[in-house]
Order: C-alpha cells, then sequence, then structure tokens
C-alpha cells in the first residue's frame, strides 16, 4: 500500500499584484496531472464522512475514485446525480467547513482538496463532454406543473431535481438574466459568469423553462400561480435587500450598498464601462463596511476598478471575521487593508453631497453576546477621521418583502424570513415550499441548493400523493 | 425579447413606444413604470407607463431623449426589439374620489399624469389638468389629457404658445380660487415638482409627486433610488414613486440624480462620436 500523502496538491492563483488589475478568474484550476495526484491521496476509507458534511450528499469517494481510474466521464456522472452546479460549488462552496472537515486525512495533515477536485471535473465536463451532447434520459412526465421563484443556487438545484423526477418546471426570475446572486453577487473573479450560465443552461437543457424579466409579487402572484395550474410553489428569491447603518450622511453621493456596487460591477458589467453602458464610481480611496464575502468581493472588486486604498472597516477583530479565511488570504495578498476594531459615526460630505470622510470609533471587545462572539464597545473619546471617496455598505441583507408583503397566508418572522420546515422546506401555506435565504437569511450558496434539493424531495412526494 | 409595436414621435426628441408585453399589461396600473433595457450593453433605466391594453397586450411608454440610452432607443423602429421590459414595478398611484384633484404636468410628464388624471376622473373627482411646456414646439397629447379633464390649463415658459408662464402660476390661482381644491399631484422635472409644492403648502392641500431617482434593478435590492421622505429613508423603487411632496428632502434627491454627470458625459460623447464614423 502506498504512503498516505499529507499534503494537498496546490492549485496555481494568477499573481496577486496582476490579479488586483483585472476581472479575470483568480484561482486558475488543477491540470489533469495535478488533479490525478490529488485524486490518488485519497485513501478511499470505509467511512465516507465527507459525505456527510456535504448538504447535497454528494458522493465524493467515488467521483474520487472515477477520476483516479481515469473515467472522468464517470465522474461528471457520479458528481451531477447529485449535484447540478458543480462548476459554481467548485469555486465558491466553504469547504473547508463542510467535505474536506470531516476528511479522515484532515486529523493528520491536509484532507482532500474535495473543491478543487469537484471544479476539475466540471471544467473537464464543460471543455469535452458539450460536443458529446449526452442525451439526458428523459424521465417519464408527471403531468404536474412546479413554478420555481428566484433562479438561484437554491431555485436552480430544485428545477433541476424536480425536472429530472418528470414534472413540468417553470422559474421565474425578475432580473434579466437567470442565476441570482451568482450572477449579480459574486464577482467575475470568483465565479466566472460564463459558467454560471452554462450550468443555468444545463439546468434548462433537463426541460425546465425560464421566464426572466418576471417580478413575482409584481407581475403576477403566488395564488394567481396556483390557480394558473401550477400544482405547487416554491419560493427561493433569496435575501436581497441591502442594509444600512443608519447613520448620518449615509446618503450622500459614494456610499453605495454592497448589492448596488457589485450589481453595477458584476451584472451589468460597469468595469468594462464605456464599453457597457451602466458606470460605476471609481473611488481613490475606498472604505468597505463589514467583513464577510461580500464585504471581500466589494473590496477586491473596488481595487481591480483601479482605486489606491481599499479598506476593509470591521467592528470586530480578525479572528471573528465572518468571511472565509481564503478569501481574506486572498485579499491581504492583493493589498487590502484592514481596519479592524473600527466602527463607522458619520460619514461626511461636501457641499456637491459628496462623501469625503468617514468619522470612525476605535472598538474593543467585551462580553460574549447571544451571537456568541465578543460585543463590540465603542471606546469613548476614540473618534478618528479615514478619509474616503467611495464607500460600500457591506452588513448584510434580508429578504425582500415583494411576495411575502403579497401572498396571504405566509408566516413571517421579525427578520423578514418565510418559515418552513427546515427538513422540508415546507411553508405554512398550503402547496407553497420556500428555501434558501429567504428562509435562513444570508448564508451560502451550497446551504441554499441544500434545501432546494430537500424541497424537491418533498415536493415530488406530494405530487406523487 | 419585446417587440416595438408601434413609434410616434410626439415631439422632435420625445418619442412614444407601444411595446408588446402582454404580462406587463395586465397588471399595469396608473403610476407605475418599468425597467427597460435595450440590448446586451445597455443599462436598465426606469421609464413611466404611459398607457396599456390589457386586452391587446400591449404598454405604451414616452420618452425624451437626454442621455446614452434614451438616445439609443430612440433609434429604434417599429418592428425591432427591445431585450428587457420589467415591470409594473412601484406603487400605483393613490385612486379614490377625493372631491377636486389638480393634476400638474411638467414636460414630457403630460405622458405620465395621463392615466392618472383618467383615473381620478374615472373614480368621480373634477379634474383640473396644466400642462406645461418650455415653448410651442414640445407641446404634445393637448387633445387627449384635455378630454379626460374638466378644465385643462396650457403654459408655456417663453410664451409661444398658450398662457405665458409656469405651471405653478395656474396652480396658485386655482388655491387661491373659490372652488376647494382636495388634491395635487404635480409630475415633472424634480425641480417644477419641488416648487409645485412650495406652492401648494401655504394652502395645506395634500401633493403627491412622482420622483425619478436613479435606479438598477427596481425591485427594491440595490438601494440606489434611495430618497429621504419625512427624515426617513425611502427606496422609491418599491416604496413610491409617489411620495408626499411636503415630506421629500430636494436637495438630497437633485443631488443623487448628478451622482453621474460625469460619466454620463463621458458615455454619450462616445456614443456621439461613434454615430458620427456611422454616418
Amino acid at each position: 500500500m502506498p504512503k498516505i500523502n499529507l499534503n494537498r496538491v496546490l492549485m496555481p492563483r494568477q499573481d496577486p499584484k496582476l490579479r488586483a488589475r483585472n476581472f479575470n478568474e483568480v484561482a486558475l484550476g488543477y491540470s489533469a496531472q495535478q488533479a490525478q495526484a490529488e485524486a490518488s491521496r485519497c485513501i478511499q476509507c470505509p467511512k465516507h464522512s465527507c459525505i456527510d458534511g456535504c448538504p447535497v450528499e454528494v458522493d465524493i469517494p467515488a467521483f474520487i475514485k472515477a477520476m483516479r481510474d481515469g473515467d472522468m466521464p464517470e465522474a461528471v456522472r457520479i458528481l451531477k446525480d447529485k449535484n447540478s452546479l458543480p462548476g459554481i460549488c467548485g469555486r465558491v462552496c466553504p469547504q473547508e467547513t463542510q467535505c474536506e472537515a470531516n476528511c479522515v486525512l484532515a486529523k493528520k495533515g491536509a484532507p482532500i482538496a474535495i473543491g478543487r477536485l469537484e471544479r476539475y471535473v466540471a471544467d473537464w465536463e464543460r471543455a469535452h463532454m458539450q460536443s458529446m451532447n449526452s442525451p439526458v434520459a428523459q424521465p417519464a412526465p408527471t403531468g404536474k406543473r412546479v413554478a420555481v421563484v428566484g433562479s438561484g443556487p437554491a431555485g436552480l438545484t430544485m428545477a433541476a431535481d424536480l425536472a429530472k423526477l418528470g414534472h413540468s418546471v417553470t422559474i421565474f426570475e425578475a432580473l434579466h438574466v437567470a442565476g441570482g446572486v451568482l450572477m449579480y453577487g459574486i464577482p467575475e473573479f470568483r465565479l466566472p459568469k460564463d459558467i454560471v450560465q452554462a450550468e443555468v443552461e444545463y439546468v434548462t437543457s433537463l426541460g425546465v423553462e425560464l421566464q426572466l424579466d418576471s417580478v413575482v409579487g409584481k407581475v403576477m402572484t403566488i395564488d394567481e400561480l396556483l390557480n394558473n395550474g401550477y400544482n405547487a410553489v416554491f419560493l427561493g428569491t433569496g435575501a436581497g435587500l441591502p442594509m444600512f447603518l443608519n447613520i448620518p450622511g449615509e446618503n450622500l453621493n459614494g456610499i453605495y450598498s454592497a448589492n448596488e456596487f457589485l450589481t453595477r460591477v458584476n451584472l451589468m458589467k460597469a468595469y468594462r464601462f464605456p464599453e457597457y453602458d451602466t458606470p460605476v464610481k471609481l473611488g481613490r480611496k475606498v472604505a468597505v463596511i463589514g467583513g464577510g464575502n461580500v464585504a471581500m468581493d466589494s473590496a477586491r472588486c473596488a481595487l481591480r476598478l483601479g482605486a489606491d486604498e481599499v479598506y476593509i472597516v470591521y467592528r470586530r477583530s480578525e479572528v471573528e471575521l465572518p468571511a472565509r479565511r481564503e478569501e481574506v488570504e486572498n485579499a491581504v495578498e492583493e493589498g487590502i487593508q484592514f481596519k479592524l476594531l473600527t466602527n463607522p459615526k458619520r460619514f461626511l460630505g461636501n457641499e456637491q453631497n459628496w462623501v469625503v470622510g468617514m468619522e470612525c470609533y476605535q472598538m474593543e471587545l467585551g462580553e460574549p453576546d447571544e451571537s456568541g462572539r465578543r460585543r463590540p464597545i465603542a471606546i469613548p473619546g476614540s473618534e478618528f477621521i479615514i478619509d474616503v471617496d467611495v464607500v460600500i455598505v457591506a452588513l448584510g441583507t434580508r429578504p425582500n418583502p415583494l411576495i411575502t408583503s403579497t401572498t396571504e397566508g405566509l408566516e413571517t418572522t421579525k427578520w423578514g424570513t418565510v418559515v418552513a420546515d427546515e427538513a422540508t422546506g415546507k411553508t405554512v401555506k398550503d402547496k407553497v415550499w420556500a428555501g434558501g435565504d429567504i428562509v435562513t437569511g444570508a448564508a451560502t450558496v451550497i446551504s441554499a441548493m441544500g434545501s432546494g434539493k430537500r424541497a424537491a424531495t418533498d415536493i415530488d412526494e406530494y405530487l406523487r400523493g | 425579447m419585446y417587440k416595438v409595436l408601434l413609434k410616434q414621435d410626439l415631439v422632435p426628441n420625445i418619442h412614444l413606444f407601444k411595446v408588446a408585453a402582454p404580462a406587463v399589461a395586465k397588471k399595469a396600473q396608473p403610476g407605475q413604470f418599468v425597467v427597460i433595457r435595450i440590448d446586451e450593453i445597455g443599462e436598465r433605466i426606469p421609464l413611466t407607463i404611459a398607457d396599456w391594453d390589457g386586452k391587446k397586450g400591449s404598454v405604451t411608454i414616452v420618452f425624451m431623449e437626454v442621455g446614452t440610452t434614451t438616445h439609443r432607443l430612440a433609434l429604434l423602429k417599429a418592428g425591432d426589439f427591445i431585450a428587457d421590459f420589467i415591470g409594473p414595478l412601484g406603487l400605483p398611484t393613490h385612486i379614490e374620489k377625493f372631491g377636486t384633484v389638480v393634476c400638474v404636468a411638467g414636460g414630457f410628464a403630460v405622458a405620465t399624469i395621463m392615466p392618472i388624471a383618467r383615473a381620478m376622473k374615472k373614480a368621480g373627482n373634477k379634474v383640473i389638468s396644466i400642462m406645461g411646456a418650455r415653448n410651442k414646439d414640445l407641446i404634445f397629447w393637448e387633445d387627449e389629457l384635455g378630454s379626460v379633464s374638466d378644465q385643462l390649463i396650457v403654459t408655456t415658459d417663453d410664451g409661444s404658445y398658450a398662457r405665458k408662464g409656469l405651471v405653478t402660476e395656474p396652480l396658485k390661482e386655482l388655491l387661491e380660487g373659490n372652488k376647494k381644491i382636495d388634491r395635487v399631484i404635480a409630475i415633472g422635472p424634480s425641480i417644477m415638482m419641488k416648487f409645485c409644492a412650495k406652492t401648494t403648502q401655504p394652502f395645506g392641500v395634500k401633493t403627491i409627486v412622482s420622483l425619478n431617482p436613479i435606479m438598477v434593478d427596481g425591485t427594491g435590492m440595490c438601494g440606489c433610488c434611495r430618497v429621504s421622505v419625512g427624515g426617513v429613508t425611502k427606496f422609491a423603487c418599491v416604496d413610491g414613486p409617489d411620495f408626499d411632496g411636503y415630506q421629500v428632502d430636494w436637495d438630497l434627491l437633485f443631488a443623487r440624480q448628478r451622482i453621474y454627470l460625469d460619466e454620463e458625459k463621458l458615455s454619450f460623447e462616445r456614443w456621439q462620436s461613434q454615430q458620427d464614423i456611422l454616418s
């Protein structure tokens, strides 16, 4: 038996100095040899605990074994059996806290780089199998119709799973492209948009119908969908309502919600203005408020747009940063400056209403609060001013009330999320399920996909009644 | 894709499109708007709905050539397609029987006020409309607005047609007159709406304005269109576009409408030079 290799194969990345000025993908992916070497590290242990860490239950050891055996089409088949969006998940899933955290090798050394292998398989398929055009086995139609509201990770997963079971599925998307946060939120350099669109096309190749430009809650209501022949409705509209700080000066010119900034840059391609018509303000000194993945994405976009200095302004300390470690490291490498234990008090503007500065408190950490993290407390008299010309507020999002305010019989929480059974996604309203951020509040792509998958199982059972 | 069924040049730089959008047409109400995107490289801009036909599945928009997008839009002809046409967005104008309602339209907002005046009339109100333009060449839909109003007053800034002056002057006279005015709806350029609200405020007549800040998605997702109303931040796209004119922070609205002046200029000059090369 070969000796166990405790070191994972590194994945090549663009040089930090170079990538800080372009929107090309940062991580370059494994070569065939690198993928083979990493796949060969998997000891095919009998525990399969990695699968327990996967919200969509991909048979990880099996697809890795197929890779090792050189049977890439089989690896693709196994992966896509459970995961319709592998190119996306291979890039943006927090594997380090999920499948990889459960890998037996993690006890002794580096766990198998499952995310990188998943990405490799997905990219291999896009490069090799599209021409083969492997026909998807058409299931027997059940004659049941399901409406999916929102085409983000929850909706796409849910739609794909139900289509595979023979149901007729229509996705209603408010924006002009499908993908939700995968298109408007996560930047090109972390998740190329042609990969998202390729995986959306896979979902539509299963027979899922896509209706873009359709704002449910405005152009039609949930009850109208149910009255117009849909047997079930799934709400996967995410958490799209930006939160602001509610401090003085927040409406000054140059202050964006992260949603607006990222939508302009990613969805509307403002980084290619004026070739594309949508502009975005290019700051010299940009402050991003918040410490999550969205804050990192915003900061790294601002840098790529040409800012001289970009700050992450976060009220707690480094250990509490909610962003993925990998993204924090990427940001640091690229030159993003971290102003930790710092919290804005108010924004300062000039006569033309443009933001010019931000008055901040220095913070210290007190006793743990209800979230279990130590509560940040402003140090009296510690105020200082940071010069800025663009500010991006990345404090998180809540569900958009467009649907809940136009639908009778849904139960919502004080945070505006929809109450749904965790195991099935069933809401208290007849024939209506929900999953993803609209239920959990802002979370991860894969947790949304997991909830879509569970709801698909439950809806299928209901439809077959 | 949404087909342009009919194009009409109302005046040289203000155009009407009738667009095939059955789902929008079925749900449209007075005061609502659509967001359009011309093509792949286009930006998303809001345009108010001027009319709709639920049976025929068409929605009418009226726009003025101002920047790159509206100039590009004006190049389309009947039979061409608009990539995206999303709506109906925003809250509808509150319509009920108030008594006497004055509808004030500045510039091409006469198209926006048409369905509101018509609905107010249908609800049993006495409708007095005031429409103002810079000069007589910019006047359109005088007969149309007249047909849904009990009284119509037309003004031009330069006196080249009808009454010389601004819309606020006849508005003030109506308020001072012996007939009770129960509500005012003022739609047009922001500065005109501000002064309409200033005109009516001493008389305490509720004055509704339709705000037009910069928008991106138009569904409450980005907060680009935030306005301050009564000291509270609102998103015009979902909380409006109609607001109480007395409560609006006008200076903030004006400032936020100017955020992209430099970029708009750059984009437009680039577009113009491309057109020069093409012609």
